[in-house]
């Protein structure tokens, strides 16, 4: 049983309404920078306690 | 426990799920049952996806981990955010655009039926394997400590769960999951701050993030390439985005969570708000269990946390002499530390050198007696559990939280155990219902009220099955280990099917099937005669399975890779 293609379903391009961000090309980027902002901080972390 | 912790746990636990199972008592539609209400915004969403990763292995073993081996195991968590970012962009719009009620109905719009039934076996497969696991490890640890039967905490944890995720299937789970988040939150705020309040005066974070450190349990990244290590930024970004991938991409548990929602943008955000925090989240987990080492460098402590196995068979003077030896190494340990303070405050290079291999010293000395005193478990009793890093949390809850803050703290743990199961058994009994029986069923399809009275008996039956697996069968020590070795197993080749299904457009069913079979039968001979980190199988199974897809594909005869470029 298949079921049919959603036709409610808004454009997958639609904006991700997150204030500055207009494309969610734009939030992805800013999700990836975030991990490896995180990665480095606990790259210093280590740093400085290990 | 007093009253009060009583009050606090079942106030909670019991209260969540009596609100779960009240507030989802008139679901009838289909849609509802397993996709939850249709107007779920991204906050839920999110809570929701972490909910069901954050069972109460994580709450009982992370800390343990961070205690024993150091907030290494935090890499692990490194492909996470990537794989959630595949997930948003290529998984999802595909679940919604068709418009389906598993990841597996995917499969069968794009291969044919039989890889359906493949990939649906292999996650019930796992999953269900794992759905005992999940019920059983907070409960062995929970009853030990606690003292209360194990077979009753078993039951009790099962039946609450089966109870409201039976009658408001997947709007049960959301709704309950937003809840059960804030009790855990407010659960590991609580015991953050009374650790940091514990420590001894003068020592505050800095000094205990100084002495953990210096002790070797604050190495959050290791870039060594060394394939046998098991947890380096290597194989958490490269194994652990694998294991990310399949886990949130491909498993039901996790997809039902994601799919239902008002639009496709609620569910994008609400697996960035996971991208963003898990890392984080776990980083605080398990710093929580290095500083818990440095406290229990000041504290008195068993030398073996888990107090009920170590009575059950220290009897005779050899484990008195060992329980001795550890309260020597402990003082000789403390003094040590003190030394390596004042010279750190004195700073005096010198002084601060020789005082911290002193301090190295003693710390390697406890870890031997600790490991003396885990041999000699293991020589009073082969099967003796000699794994203690699980208790070290508990034990802390038990003996250093203030009533009232112990209840909250157990029911964090039952929280966490009931927030993962409910989603298992929603996925569980949805897979069964969706791509087993409505596939031998197909005139059953048109009947709504049928399909979620099915569903609520497979969804139900799938939460027996668990208890009873729970209360008959043994598990490995390690936990959390346990399960990720389980996922690793399957994952890969799941993912695999899913990524020729989305990037190989070429491949039709009969080679992608083939492939899965072959390359599972791989990856398990390989995890039985090879000695590598777990998390590389899921990038094994997934590569495997591709690439035998590709090869099967052109090698095949032409009536043979029938199905070639269906939907997709």
């Amino acid at each position: 049983m298949t079921p049919a293609l959603r036709p409610d379903e808004p454009s997958e391009t639609e904006p991700p309404g997150v204030p500055g961000f207009r494309t969610w090309r734009g939030l992805y980027l800013f999700v990836f920078g975030w991990f490896v902002l995180v990665v480095i901080l606990l790259g210093v972390f280590t740093g400085i306690f290990a | 426990m007093n009253v009060a912790d009583w009050v606090v746990l079942l106030g909670t636990i019991v209260g969540i799920a009596a609100y779960g199972a009240w507030r989802t008592r008139h679901v009838r539609s289909l849609n509802t049952y397993l996709r939850g209400n249709a107007s779920t915004g991204w906050g839920t969403i999110g809570l929701s996806v972490m909910a069901t990763q954050a069972s109460a292995i994580t709450f009982l073993s992370l800390p343990g981990q961070g205690f024993e081996s150091g907030i290494g195991f935090v890499q692990n968590y490194f492909g996470l955010p990537l794989a959630l970012i595949v997930v948003s962009a290529v998984f999802l719009p595909m679940y919604r655009r068709l418009n389906v009620y598993t990841a597996y109905e995917f499969l069968g719009q794009r291969f044919d039926e039989k890889t359906r039934l493949l990939g649906a076996g292999l996650f019930l497969l796992q999953r269900g394997l794992a759905a005992g696991v999940t019920i059983y490890a907070p409960a062995i640890i929970i009853s030990t400590v606690l003292g209360w039967p194990l077979n009753l905490v078993i039951v009790f944890s099962g039946l609450l769960v089966i109870v409201y995720t039976v009658t408001g299937g997947s709007e049960a789970v959301a709704l309950t999951h937003k809840w059960q988040m804030a009790v855990i939150s407010a659960g590991m705020v609580t015991a953050m701050a009374v650790l940091l309040l514990r420590l001894p005066d003068g020592l505050g974070f800095s000094g205990a993030a100084h002495v953990a450190g210096a002790l070797g349990k604050l190495h959050a990244v290791d870039f060594s390439l060394d394939p046998s290590r098991r947890y380096t930024v290597w194989t958490g970004v490269f194994g652990g985005l694998f294991l990310s991938l399949s886990y949130f991409g491909t498993d039901q548990s996790q997809v039902q969570r994601y799919i239902g929602g008002a639009s496709l943008r609620e569910g994008r955000l609400g697996l960035m708000f996971n991208a963003v925090l898990k890392i984080p989240m776990q980083f605080v987990i398990l710093l929580l269990g290095a500083l818990l080492f440095v406290f229990y460098q000041f504290a008195p402590h068993p030398v073996f946390f888990n107090q009920a196995e170590w009575r059950r068979h220290a009897e005779d003077s050899r484990f008195r002499a060992i329980e001795a030896q550890h309260a020597s190494a402990l003082a000789l340990s403390q003094s040590a530390i003190r030394a390596w303070l004042q010279a750190r405050a004195a700073d005096d290079a010198g002084r601060e050198a020789s005082a911290r291999t002193a301090m190295i010293a003693a710390g390697d000395r406890i870890r031997e007696v600790r490991a003396e005193a885990k041999a000699a478990l293991a020589a009073a009793d082969p099967r003796a559990k000699t794994q203690d890093s699980d208790y070290v949390f508990i034990t802390f809850i038990l003996t250093q939280l203030p009533h009232g803050a112990v209840g909250l703290l157990v029911a964090v743990m039952f929280a966490s155990a009931l927030s993962s199961k409910a989603a298992e058994l929603a996925a569980l009994g949805t897979t069964t219902t969706i791509d087993f029986w409505r596939h031998f069923r197909p005139l059953a399809a048109a009947d709504e009220a049928r399909n979620v009275r099915v569903a609520r008996r497979f969804t139900a039956l799938w939460g027996v099955l668990a208890v009873a697996f729970a209360l008959f069968a043994g598990f490995a020590e390690n936990l959390i280990e346990s399960i990720n070795i389980l996922g690793s197993i399957f994952y890969g080749v799941l993912l695999g099917l899913f990524v020729v299904a989305f990037f190989f457009r070429r491949v039709g069913g009969p080679a992608v099937c083939l492939a899965a079979v072959t390359a599972q039968a791989l990856v398990i001979v390989m995890y039985f005669s090879l000695n590598i980190g777990y998390l590389w199988y899921n990038l094994i199974g997934c590569a495997a399975c591709i690439a035998f897809s590709v090869a099967l594909q052109t090698l095949l005869p032409p009536r043979a890779r029938a199905g070639e470029g269906r939907a997709g």
